[in-house]
Parts: C-alpha cells; sequence; structure tokens
C-alpha cells in the first residue's frame, strides 16, 4: 500500500475548506467552523493512515508533477514525504486539530467567526505546503502564503490599531527575511541549477565545492528566511507584538507551527550550511535564547511571557541546528509544539475566564477556580522547564548534549537559559495560579466549556510522553544516519544520563536553581520584589532591551527619511512637474491660442492673405 | 505715352489691394461678395495683360476659365447667402461668429 494520494489530499483540503467558507459559507457560523475543523481533522487521520500504511520511511519518497519548464529552470509542483516531513504533518496537523477546535469555544461570541476559521485553514494549507515542499520555490511559495495568512490572522481584530500595527509588523520583519531567502535561493540555483532537495543533496554529497566561494554567503541568505519566520535575533521584535492577535493564533502561528517553519527549513536545507555558516546560526540562536528569558522574566502580560519565551526555545532550536545537531533541533521542536501550544491554550482559558485581563499581577489564587487548566499549565510548565520525564526535558537535554561536545560558551548559555526558563516559568504559575486573589475578577472566573478543556487534557498528555515515543530515534535515524539512537520506552528514559550525564545533570540542577529562585522570590510576592533588587537591569528587561527603540530611532528613521525623499521625488518631480508639468503646459499653450480664434470670417481672410504674402515674399521675393 | 505691362500690373495689383480692404473691412456679406469679385477680375486682368505681352494664349484661357468658375461660384454663393439670410436674418459678418463657439 502506498496511499499516494493521500497527502495531496491532506495539502489540499484546508484550502478548500478556506475558499468554500470564503465563498459560500461565510453567514453560517455553525457550518464555516466545522469545514475548517473537518479539513485539519481528516488531514489528520489521513496523515496518520499514510503513516500506518507506508510507516515513516515510504519506498516512493517524492510526487511530483512537472510544473513550470523555462529553459534551464524546471519547476516542479511536488511532496516529499519522509521522516522529516512525516512527523511534522502529524505535528502541524494533530497540535493544529486540537487548536481549531478549542477556537470554536474561544471564538464563540467574535463577530467574524467564519473568517477566523477560513484565515486559520488558509494559513494550515501554507503551512502543509512548507512541510511537504520538495523543492525551494514550491517551499518559497508558501513561505510567503505563510506570511499573508499569519498577517491577516495577526491582524484579525483589526479595528485595534496596536493589532493592525502588529501585523504590518510581522508581516515587514517576515519579508526582511524572505528577501535575503529568496536571494539565497536564486545563489543555490544559480550554483546547481537545480531546486529540489533531493537533488541539491546529492550534487553537493558528490561535490562538496560546487557552491565555490558562495556556500558560506548562499548557506546565511537562506537562513536570513528563517530567522524572519523563526524570530530570530535581530527579526525577533515582531513575535511578541503578533500576541496581539486571539490566543488560538497565538497558540497555533507562535507556538506550533509558523515559526516552527524556519527550524523545520534549517533542518531541510541542513546539507547547504558550511561549517561558518553553521557558527554563525549557532550563535544566533544561542544570543536570541539568552536576550529573550532575560526579557521573559520581568513581563508581566501572561501572554508575552509565554511569546518571549517561544523566542528563547526557538533560539535553542536554532542553535541546536547550528550545532551540526538538526534532529535535537526538530526533536525540541516536536516537544516544544505540544508544550507550547498547552501553555498558550491555557493561557487563553485564563484569559477567557478573567474577562479578557492578562495582567498576572491582577489574577492569583487561580488553582481552586480552574482546576483543569491549573493542571494542564502546570504539566505544560514543568515539561517547559525540563523536569525528568517529561517531554521536554529530553529535547533540552539533547541540545544541551551537542552543545556539551561542540561549544563550551554554547553550553554555559543553554544552562543559563534553561534556568532562567525554570524562573520565569514558575513565576508566571506562582503569581497567577497560586496565593491570594489580587482582583475581584478572579472571584468570577470559572472553569472553561470542555471544547476548551479537552484540547488541554490532549495536549497536556503528549506533553508528558512526547520525549519518549521514539521522536527522537525518527529525526536522528534521517537526520543523523549512523549515531546511536535509543529505543524502547526503558531506554529512551535513561538515555539522557548516559549518553551525555553532564548534560543531563546540568539541566536538571539549572531546573532546580530556576524553581529555588522562583519560589523565595514569588511564592508569597505580593509585588513584583525584582525591580527593587536588580535595579536597572530589571528596567531593561522589562522594556526588552530597548530594541523597539532602537530600532525606532535607527531603522525606522532612515526608512521615513529615504520615504520623505522618494515622496518629495514622487510628489514634485513625478506628480508635479512630469505629469502636472506637461498637462499644465499644453492647457497654457491652448489657452493662448485660444484668443487667435475670434470668429470673425474677415480676420480669418485676412490672417490666410497674410500668410500667402509671407509664403510669397520668401519664395519670390529674395 | 506708351502702356507697357507695368502699367496693367500696377492697375490689377490696386484693384487686388482694393478687393481685399473690402473683404476685410466691410460688414455687409453682400459687398464682401463683391469685393471677392474685384480681385478675381484683377488677376484675370494680369493673366489678360501676361498673355498680351508674351504673346501667348495661355493666359487668356485661363481667364475664361474663372470666368465661368466665378459666374458658378455667384450662383452658389448668392444661393447660400441667401439661405443665410432667410435662416438668420441678418446679412452682417459680425452676427456670423458661430465658428467661435
Amino acid at each position: 500500500m502506498h496511499l499516494q494520494t493521500l497527502p495531496w489530499i491532506i495539502l489540499f483540503l484546508p484550502l478548500l475548506a478556506a475558499v468554500v467558507i470564503t465563498l459560500f459559507t461565510q453567514r453560517d457560523r455553525k457550518t464555516s467552523a466545522t469545514l475548517s475543523i473537518s479539513a485539519i481533522v481528516i488531514g489528520f487521520v489521513l496523515t496518520v493512515i499514510f503513516i500506518k500504511a507506508n510507516s515513516f520511511n515510504p519506498e516512493v519518497k517524492e510526487v511530483s508533477l512537472n510544473w513550470l519548464d523555462i529553459g534551464p529552470l524546471q519547476a516542479e509542483f511536488g511532496l516529499r514525504l519522509d521522516a522529516l516531513s512525516l512527523m511534522m504533518l502529524l505535528v502541524v496537523t494533530g497540535v493544529g486539530s486540537a487548536i481549531h477546535i478549542y477556537s470554536w469555544g474561544y471564538m464563540h461570541e467574535d463577530r467574524c467567526f467564519s473568517r477566523f476559521f477560513a484565515s486559520l485553514s488558509l494559513f494550515t494549507f501554507s503551512m502543509l505546503g512548507i512541510v511537504m515542499a520538495n523543492n525551494f520555490l514550491q517551499m518559497f511559495i508558501s513561505w510567503e502564503l505563510v506570511g499573508v495568512s499569519s498577517y491577516l490572522l495577526i491582524g484579525f481584530w483589526y479595528e485595534k490599531a496596536s493589532a493592525a500595527d502588529a501585523a504590518k509588523k510581522a508581516f515587514i520583519a517576515n519579508r526582511l527575511g524572505d528577501f535575503g531567502f529568496m536571494l539565497g535561493i536564486l545563489i543555490v540555483w544559480a550554483a546547481l541549477g537545480s531546486l529540489n532537495f533531493g537533488k541539491l543533496e546529492a550534487g553537493l554529497a558528490d561535490n562538496p565545492a560546487a557552491l565555490g566561494s558562495l556556500a558560506t554567503l548562499g548557506g546565511l541568505l537562506v537562513f536570513c528566511g528563517a530567522m524572519g519566520k523563526s524570530a530570530q535575533f535581530p527579526l525577533h521584535v515582531w513575535l511578541p507584538d503578533a500576541m496581539e492577535g486571539p490566543t488560538p493564533v497565538s497558540a497555533l502561528i507562535h507556538a506550533a507551527t509558523m515559526v516552527a517553519a524556519g527550524v523545520y527549513m534549517l533542518s531541510r536545507t541542513f546539507f547547504i550550511y558550511t561549517p561558518e555558516a553553521l557558527q554563525v546560526i549557532a550563535w544566533i540562536g544561542g544570543c536570541t535564547a539568552l536576550l529573550a528569558a532575560l526579557v521573559a522574566v520581568q513581563q508581566n502580560d501572561i501572554k508575552r511571557i509565554l511569546a518571549y519565551s517561544t523566542l528563547s526555545q526557538l533560539g535553542y532550536m536554532v542553535m541546536a541546528v547550528g550545532l551540526a545537531a538538526p534532529e535535537a533541533g526538530m526533536f525540541h521542536l516536536t516537544t516544544h509544539a505540544f508544550f507550547k501550544a498547552l501553555l498558550f491554550l491555557g493561557a487563553g482559558s485564563v484569559i477567557h475566564a478573567m474577562h479578557h485581563e492578562q495582567d498576572i499581577w491582577r489574577m492569583g489564587g487561580l488553582c481552586k477556580k480552574m482546576p483543569v487548566t491549573y493542571w494542564t499549565f502546570m504539566v505544560g510548565t514543568m515539561a517547559l522547564a525540563g523536569v525528568w520525564p517529561l517531554s521536554g526535558f529530553f529535547s533540552k537535554d539533547a541540545i544541551l548534549a551537542a552543545a556539551w561536545h561542540h561549544s563550551m560558551p554554547l553550553f554555559i548559555i543553554g544552562v543559563g537559559v534553561a534556568a532562567l526558563t525554570t524562573f520565569y516559568m514558575f513565576r508566571l504559575v506562582f503569581v497567577a495560579f497560586l496565593g491570594g486573589e489580587r482582583s475581584h475578577e478572579v472571584g468570577h472566573a470559572h472553569e472553561s466549556p470542555w471544547v476548551m478543556t479537552w484540547p488541554l487534557r490532549i495536549l497536556a498528555v503528549f506533553s508528558i510522553v512526547g520525549g519518549v515515543i521514539g521522536v527522537e530515534a525518527l529525526f536522528g535515524g534521517m537526520l543523523h544516519p549512523g549515531g546511536e539512537h535509543p529505543h524502547g520506552l526503558a531506554a529512551q528514559l535513561v538515555y539522557p544520563f548516559k549518553h551525555a550525564p553532564v548534560a543531563a545533570l546540568s539541566g536538571l540542577a539549572a531546573f532546580g536553581i530556576g524553581l529555588f529562585a522562583a519560589w523565595t522570590l514569588y511564592a508569597r510576592a505580593k509585588e513584583d520584589p525584582l525591580p527593587a533588587r536588580i535595579g536597572t537591569l530589571s528596567r531593561w528587561m522589562r522594556d526588552r532591551f530597548y530594541f523597539d527603540e532602537l530600532y525606532e530611532a535607527t531603522v525606522i528613521k532612515v526608512h521615513d527619511a529615504t520615504a520623505a525623499v522618494v515622496d518629495w521625488f514622487d510628489r514634485w518631480l513625478i506628480g508635479f512637474a512630469a505629469v502636472r508639468g506637461s498637462a499644465g503646459a499644453t492647457s497654457l499653450f491652448g489657452n493662448v491660442l485660444r484668443f487667435i480664434q475670434s470668429g470673425s470670417l474677415q480676420a480669418y481672410a485676412f490672417l490666410l492673405v497674410l500668410g500667402v504674402a509671407v509664403i510669397l515674399f520668401f519664395v519670390l521675393g529674395r | 505715352m506708351n502702356v507697357g505691362l507695368e502699367h496693367y500690373l500696377v492697375v490689377s495689383a490696386v484693384l487686388f489691394a482694393l478687393g481685399l480692404l473690402g473683404v476685410v473691412t466691410r460688414r455687409n456679406i453682400l459687398v464682401i461678395y463683391m469685393s471677392l469679385e474685384l480681385m478675381l477680375n484683377a488677376a484675370n486682368l494680369a493673366l489678360v495683360a501676361f498673355s498680351r505681352f508674351n504673346n501667348n494664349l495661355d493666359g487668356q484661357v485661363m481667364v475664361f476659365f474663372i470666368i465661368t468658375v466665378a459666374a458658378a461660384e455667384v450662383a452658389v454663393g448668392l444661393a447660400l447667402i441667401v439661405a443665410l439670410y432667410r435662416r438668420r436674418q441678418t446679412t452682417h459678418v459680425e452676427d456670423l461668429n458661430l465658428l467661435k463657439h
């Protein structure tokens, strides 16, 4: 059994749903939601069936159609089906399904319910396009589609100025990265003459120097794309602002899928990066992880804390790729998708119950009011913090182990970030869920409906077991063949301690330190004690190290100045001088000539004779 | 006094200039019309004079043609003027300024 048509159906179902909702069922909220949800749930079921039939390693790895054939450019439209894309397919459709269902409950009161689901389906289609693309061109198209649909989703509440701005910011930051991505693709195509991943990989394996002197540059330009999508420093500024979108969107786009696209693309194209390029990638990842974790410590908005936490974990994944361990990055991506989606949905549940209050200092004591949300949130927190044997521990350990083997400074950064992660997550839990009620809204809070809690429960289960269900071996087998990868439950549970005990123990120590610090500072805190203790540093953290202000003062100033010059050029030289100038000159000339036309026959006759006389004078008189 | 070609041509030129003056300055369209005829006849006079002094009949033939065409033109022109008068109740050129508007 090959079931080659299934992947096509999986890919196009969400697009179909989006089109049908947009064109026909805008008014019927229930049908729209049902269509969108069933598209992705069916996609998930079909993915499971396909994997059951073919395992993670199908005999036929590619199905493709020839799409464009222009001279040397051969653009295919094809799907690549291997362990990497199939696992990612499971994650996207699986986590996506949970989030789609949850959205039904969360968005129920919204006026534009149908539009929301249409955008969600369009996004799912684009994301699946990235995952299954078998060549750079197709991936780039889907990549841009993801950009567009994320713009639609972040700006879903476009009547709020902040949401509209955030959507623009996300789109523009992504476009900046995508420009580099496109240049990178062009370099690769110019040097190797193909866009197909399989052919490129084979070509580079035959002749590693095929990319020549442009190898590092090309790799880094392709990485630019990932930098935009995965919000790596210095293009990270859009992700926290993107929290203006509805919470399910934050969960879907900014936890499980869109931002993961960058890491996925890095793993997919891992073969083109030179050691120098990897060095840069690793350090950018490390810096992002550290910066974002520091910022997360002093945020008070529940979604912003999670947003910076996402940034920090993405930094981890990119660092893993840079440390030549893409399998560890993908492993962390998978587990992170589970527990970060869980955390975002949990946060959404809290926000829903608190009537859109997002400040953690106005919550407190929610554990009694919302037990399901509390316990699932706790599971997500522990998984993110890396508690053995929850999923986050194993994936984070894989990254730390890679750092331990390759680069000591990055290992120290990694452990430090792990401690910070535990600290800020438990700060959030202690302040928001434990302790006394800090505002009267808490008194009215109640548990969310079952459409919202069941996705939480399911994601919680995966957050617990995600580390030991063979994900690591799966990615390892494909991306890092020849390495040893644990099989079987018991072997996986103890693997980190045998493989790289220092990394595993440092990870646990980081958790201990973070938890202890959070407990002493926040367990009984009435207000944040940190600003008083570390003063200026806390202010810098709270104000996100002034990156937005820095960009405001430099990039945006330069941009505005350029825009002003261009505007002047357009307004005065093109608009005024060229367009209105020529029109004005014609009209002025006409106005002058009008005086000659008097309507008097005799004047015409006289002029006629005068003309004849002048001609005669010139012809005969000289 | 010996009458030469120059004298004929001067008379012809004076007639032509008088005709032109009439066309440009007179207001009544009928008078303008007569002035036009005067200009045509000035041309005829010049042609006949050239014919006579060059011993070539071509000019006289040309004059016959001009007289014929002028007769036809008078018929058409007068008919137009009558039609115009019937429609506009005027033969003053200053009232005939439709070209301007």
